[in-house]
């Protein structure tokens, strides 16, 4: 009997978080009742919340990754404040947060401090949201690239300054709404401008590793986080996670946003080793990005009336270039 | 305080903040009706047998098959699965090959002679089944697992009913019969054969039966009126088929028409082709669309050679010449003669008309009331006559051998009932596990394996099965195909996907509990459950 | 050993020796050539065990200090002017934090107008961000007071800044007597954190603290500070006994006992001012000076017993509140203004941005202050006619243009005016 068939044989448990039909060896992370839940429950997040989701999926698979042998420095933001309000932490892990701007300094502090105190097995992670890591710790970000410190900086992207009331940061995308680029005027939301997607400017460094993940492909996400942590030496990964707040979207919808993020080639998933692009993760449900701009109230001006804003063909020419510039569709 | 005052804290200490209080929706676990379930007249657990075997636990799979359908390598070869019709994944790529895993698993259960448990403990009742068809071997197995004692009575020489003497070989090969008979008979239902029952009352009475389940099937051909003149050789499919069991084939002569619509023409002529005719036309009143015969097995007489004339009606036969008027559909689609005729060469001719049902043996049995040529049951099967159920084809019904299964398990529960003096309360039907609440983006594309052809030129010289089976490696990726609608899988989406680590993961097989002190309520865990088993309930205030 | 050196080099050298694990260098004029020095002593292999991590910024120096510190290794870095704003959130996380971290401020004034020379702008900019800050006289305390510094930030968990006067002690060659490692490792034990990153026993540092807890984290800082006089006199008296001189304290009081006038000042000055005091009390004249080695905490009680008598306190500020005058006049002020007597308060500005304080212009000023004291702040050596032309010049055009540029041009016409005079007197 011939079987042309391409065999599958986890077709159900293949995308999910876990997998009753592997060994446990080989199943997620987040699957795992040993999972160190490096951020427990009890946080303030909010209901739905991207951040908190992508925090746990890539610490835990790191403390998995280092033995539980790592120490965690977090910049300023939401994932800052909703974890630690005196005088409980949800952390549980050591974990130190400085200011908003220096995370990755601090981090390479922190390494610096276990090579010279002989803690060689202690591996260090710096994270922060977007703001604290396009904008105001990019400096730091890039000093910490340019000495090749042996830490894992991993950026929570939610596209916006949230902890402060949704404001812009430089990793907002064009036409959506935040409380600095309201929807009035002619030119309603934020900017054209010519982006800046930090994982290039990673890749630009020629570092270890970099990498683009999202909280929709916990596979994925575990997997980069696993290899960056097979490294030594600065490592960048840029999460996306939707924020429901900020990005006026139903809580249920987090992994449905970001699934769409993927699908439309917005967030384009690749990762780099040594300042080459090795891998792309490849579109598998093409979706337009009306799709995925409609579930956004920041998105509400371009659809008023039932209208179609021109500008929505200008988003979707920036999904297109993704997909071109990464090859994000299968051939 | 080991640690400065404030700045420093101890790890973990906000779960003394119970954050559930934010909630005003909350997740619950549901269980939902998969539609492959719905739809299977057998009753079977479809879902709950295909999760078994993805794990590849083949034994435990036929097992929990078994509980509600003790013929799975019969039912995997000739039942028309609804189930796959109905089949969720249908909408995604393909269905699943439900009716494949059955039968592997079902021929694997004979391969390795897996059997059925006896009855732990005896009732004393004695339970007649009258008819070794589908239905009545249904009946038997569920009632002597149910732990009376059974006697199943059977007219002919060799139990199967209709199932052997209808259904040709190539689609059932009899060794399967033989074997998943013999598992029920190694239960202690006593088979007797050759052993018609004439007057229902005399034999239950004779046998001292505190019950019976009539189950004789439909074995009389319907006629129809055909003008005949000269040497004209009519025959019917029931006599046809059944005398495909027998020493002598059947001689049919080179050209052979078919008269119907239904699986039973095309069965005939599917075996008039095996049997050497080189044409085997079907004639057929209707359009393809109106055909009662399922448009597979149209396909596959098509691929071996049998053609079709339709929208036609056959006035006379004189000799080897049949008369046909040509059909047009009226405008409620009914067919009307034109007036024009044709002429079709044939040495014979077989009418597959339909079948009706022996119904002598219920002429002394009071109070049992027919219909249109089948005895009217109640909703638990039971006659007009306490005491005596009936089902399959003699009772109001599809006439499929999945449906008098069906009957038979249904059956064999009342009469457990009426036997104990209960009535069966029907278990409450969870809701619908529909489509649309499926998350199937977490479902790899995995279109349905295609069970393996014998190539068509080999199946007209022989009678060969026709389809192939599954082996272990596609049977186990088939079952894995299957979505588990509305049933949790324990895939650990809710366990991973919760921002609030608030689902708690009981272990295999134990499946998840929602954290209620922390859950906020954001409804990741229902909307990215891929299976639907997820409710989101609103709070009360 | 005593030996001929430059400030930066002796403080490098001396800091090796107090075991650094981890030093951040930026650079910035004029502490440039201590990290440059301690970056040789890593290289040649005599200061092992230590990470020289040339960062960014100075922002990123701090910041990688701070991490380096809470991950339990001992850490250093330095800088001045600018580099010390540029870094003033981190300044005040350090602090809140409590890591002993040890900075070297090379004091130098702050712009605009930029100017890379010595005043005390930095430090007086920054005296409230919860930092100890120790001031250096001359060269060997500059060295000394690291070996202090450490110890100090450590048995409290608290960060010390150590003020040494750009150029004026950091370029200058000295003679300074650089102790043995022995030495060293007798007074300054190893690092032994309060709190630390640590897997096996993992914490939360740096946590959001509300209106609930935050007047009391406040409290707990200001209570560190205020009861660590002892301990640092304590220190001071140790270490005079372990390498044979004074250095550090929280003040030294030079014939205050009988003094009708006292001076106060910090850092390198005091050299000067105590060669004008010497002639002064030469020639009969009734002055004392207090020598602040440490600012923060500020010695409130030792001033108070110290200035107890006197009747006149001149306290010379090397950098300017614009809106104020002097700060550490104010903060004189404060200490004192309480006693029974309280001396009347004269405040001076002197040596802002590099300019020299002359032992003329001190020894005028001292004369003034017992003569015809003043109120508000006297800015010592003012070029008034400078400052008159601007005024008038600025009272008559609105846009007059930035005021460091006029001066500069009316000082350059002077000097051309004063070169033309020269020239026709020889004619």
């Amino acid at each position: 009997m011939d079987s042309t068939q391409k065999l599958k044989f986890y077709q159900k448990g293949t995308l999910t978080v876990g997998n009753r039909l592997v060994d446990e060896a080989s199943r997620n992370v987040q699957a795992s009742r040993q999972r160190s839940n490096s951020l427990t429950c009890g946080h303030r997040a909010c209901q739905g919340c991207g951040e908190a989701l992508g925090a746990r999926y890539a610490i835990d698979a790191a403390m998995r990754a280092a033995g539980n042998q790592l120490i965690a420095v977090n910049a300023t933001g939401c994932l800052e404040v909703f974890t630690t309000p005196y005088p409980e932490t949800s952390w549980q892990m050591p974990w130190m947060h400085s200011l908003f701007g220096n995370a990755a300094a601090v981090a390479s502090g922190v390494a610096a401090a276990m090579r010279v105190t002989g803690k060689h097995g202690t591996r260090v992670v710096a994270q922060g949201g977007d703001g604290g890591t396009t904008d105001i710790g990019f400096g730091c970000l890039s000093g910490m690239f340019e000495r090749n410190d042996d830490v894992l900086y991993i950026c929570y992207d939610n596209e916006g300054y949230m902890n402060t009331g949704v404001q812009r940061s430089s990793a907002t995308p064009p036409a959506a709404r935040t409380a600095t680029t309201p929807a009035i005027g002619a030119q309603p939301g934020n900017v054209f401008g010519t982006g800046k997607f930090v994982p290039k400017i990673a890749v630009a460094h020629d570092i270890p590793y970099v990498a683009t993940a999202s909280v929709a492909d916990l596979h994925d996400l575990e997997a980069k986080v696993t290899r960056a942590m097979s490294f030594h030496g600065a490592r960048y990964i840029q999460i996306n996670v939707p924020c429901p707040l900020g990005w006026g979207a139903a809580s249920h919808d987090t992994i449905r946003l970001a699934r769409l993020a993927i699908e439309t080639g917005l967030f384009p998933i690749f990762e780099a080793e040594y300042g080459r692009v090795t891998h792309v993760r490849k579109i598998r449900k093409p979706k337009p990005v009306s799709e995925y701009l409609k579930l956004q109230r920041r998105y509400a001006h371009l659809f008023r009336d039932g209208v179609e804003d021109p500008r929505v063909a200008r988003i979707q020419g920036i999904a297109d270039r993704h997909i071109e510039e990464y090859g994000l569709l299968e051939s | 305080m080991k640690h400065p005052f404030a700045i420093a804290l101890d790890v973990g200490s906000s779960k003394a903040n119970h954050t559930g209080t934010w909630r005003t929706n909350r997740p619950e676990y549901v269980d939902r009706l998969p539609p492959c379930n719905a739809a299977c007249p057998a009753g079977e657990d479809i879902q709950g047998w295909l999760y078994q075997a993805e794990s590849g636990d083949y034994e435990a799979a036929w097992r929990a098959l078994t509980a509600n359908n003790p013929l799975p390598a019969i039912m995997g070869r000739v039942c028309y699965h609804p189930c796959e019709g109905a089949c969720n994944r249908g909408q995604l790529d393909t269905a699943v090959g439900i009716n494949s895993v059955e039968r592997f698993l079902g021929d694997l259960a004979i391969a390795r002679g897996w059997q059925f448990t006896r009855p732990d403990a005896e009732t004393g009742k004695r339970v007649l089944v009258v008819g070794a068809g589908p239905a009545g071997l249904s009946a038997a197995y569920h009632l002597r697992h149910a732990g009376h004692s059974v006697v199943l009575r059977d007219a002919g020489p060799m139990a199967g009913g209709m199932m052997r003497f209808g259904i040709p070989k190539y689609r059932l090969p009899r060794e399967v019969i033989d074997a998943e008979v013999a598992r029920i008979t190694a239960m202690g239902v006593a088979l007797e054969l050759n052993s018609k029952v004439d007057d229902i009352e005399k034999s239950l009475t004779a046998d001292r039966f505190d019950a019976a389940f009539l189950a004789v099937g439909a074995h009389i051909a319907r006629r129809a009126y055909i003008p005949a003149g000269g040497a004209a050789r009519i025959l019917d499919a029931v006599s046809l088929l059944r005398s495909m069991e027998g020493e002598a084939p059947p001689l049919l002569g080179r050209r052979v028409a078919i008269y119907g619509g239904g699986n039973t023409a095309i069965d005939v002529a599917r075996t008039a082709r095996r049997l050497g005719a080189e044409e085997a036309v079907i004639v057929y009143r209707r359009t393809r669309e109106m055909m009662p015969a399922h448009d597979f097995e149209l396909e596959e007489a098509l691929e071996e050679g049998v053609s079709m004339k339709w929208l036609s009606t056959i006035r006379n036969i004189d000799g080897g010449k049949l008369q046909i008027e040509k059909m047009a559909l009226d405008d409620k689609g009914f067919p009307q003669p034109t007036g024009e005729f044709e002429t079709l060469e044939a040495d014979s001719l077989v009418l597959a008309l339909g079948q009706d049902v022996d119904l002598s043996l219920l002429d002394k049995a009071p109070g049992i009331e027919t219909e249109n040529g089948v005895v009217k049951v109640g909703p638990n099967m039971m006659t007009g006559r306490p005491g005596i159920f009936a089902g399959g084809d003699m009772a109001p019904s599809e006439r499929t051998v999945t449906v008098a299964v069906g009957h038979g398990k249904k059956a064999a529960r009342h009469i457990d009932a009426w036997l104990r003096g209960t009535q069966l309360e029907p278990a409450p039907r969870h809701e619908l596990a529909s489509f649309d609440r499926l998350n199937t983006w977490y479902y790899e594309d995995a279109p349905a394996t295609v069970r393996p052809m014998l190539e068509a030129a080999r199946r007209i010289d022989s009678f060969t099965e026709v389809q192939g089976g599954l082996d272990e490696t596609n049977a186990l990726y088939e079952a894995r195909r299957c979505l588990s609608c509305g049933n949790c899988f324990e895939c650990d989406n809710c366990y991973g996907i919760c921002p609030d680590n608030a689902v708690i993961k009981l272990g295999p097989g134990q499946r998840f509990r929602i954290d209620y002190d922390y859950c906020k309520g954001c409804g990741l865990c229902a909307a990215e459950c891929p299976c639907g088993a997820i409710d989101m309930v609103p709070e009360e205030m | 050993m005593l030996e001929q050196i430059e400030g930066s080099k002796a403080m490098a050298r001396v800091i090796a020796l107090c075991r650094p694990q981890v030093i951040c260098a930026y650079p910035i004029t004029p502490q440039t050539h201590i990290v440059e020095g301690l970056g040789d002593l890593v290289r040649e292999g005599a200061l092992q065990n230590c990470e020289f991590i040339n960062v960014e910024s100075e922002f990123a120096a701090l910041s990688v200090a701070i991490g380096s510190s809470a991950a339990g290794a001992r850490s250093y870095t330095a800088t001045a002017s600018q580099g010390l704003l540029f870094m003033a959130e981190a300044v005040y996380n350090a602090a809140g934090l409590g890591l002993p971290i040890v900075m070297t401020l090379g004091n130098r004034a702050i712009g605009a107008p930029i100017n890379i020379w010595n005043d005390h702008s930095d430090a007086m900019a920054l005296r409230e961000s919860g930092w100890f800050q120790l001031f250096a006289e001359t060269n060997q305390e500059a060295a000394d007071l690291h070996v202090i510094a450490f110890r100090l930030a450590e048995e409290l968990s608290v960060p010390v800044m150590v003020c040494v006067d750009g150029f004026v002690l950091t370029h200058a060659m000295e003679r300074v007597d650089i102790p043995t490692q022995q030495q060293v490792d007798a007074y300054l034990p190893p690092y032994e954190p309060v709190q630390v990153l640590d897997p096996a026993d993992p914490i939360s540092i740096g946590a959001m603290v509300g209106p609930d807890a935050f007047t009391e984290v406040r409290y707990l800082q200001y209570y560190k500070q205020q009861t660590a006089f002892d301990l640092i006199e304590d220190l001071a008296a140790e270490f005079s006994e372990s390498f044979g001189r004074a250095s550090g304290g929280l003040l030294r009081d030079y014939h205050c006992g009988d003094a009708e006038l006292a001076v106060v000042a910090m850092g390198s000055v005091n050299g000067t001012i105590k060669d004008v005091i010497d002639e002064l009390r030469a020639e009969g004249m009734s002055i004392g000076l207090v020598t602040l080695v440490t600012f923060r905490p500020f010695p409130t009680r030792a001033l108070q017993q110290v200035l107890a008598g006197a009747k006149h306190v001149l306290v010379i500020d090397r950098s300017l509140d614009p809106g104020m005058g002097g700060p550490l006049a104010s903060n004189v002020d404060l200490a004192l203004r309480n006693l029974l007597s309280p001396p009347a308060i004269h405040s001076a500005i002197a040596g802002l941005g590099g300019r020299p304080i002359t032992k003329a212009s001190l020894h005028r000023l001292f004369m003034q202050a017992m003569e015809k004291p003043w109120e508000g702040p006297n800015f010592v050596d003012l070029n008034e006619k400078v400052v008159g032309r601007e005024l008038h010049r600025r009272a008559r055009a609105r846009r007059s243009g930035p005021a460091a540029e006029n001066v500069l041009k009316i000082l350059e016409t002077e000097r051309a005016a004063a070169f033309q005079a020269r020239i026709e007197t020889a004619e």
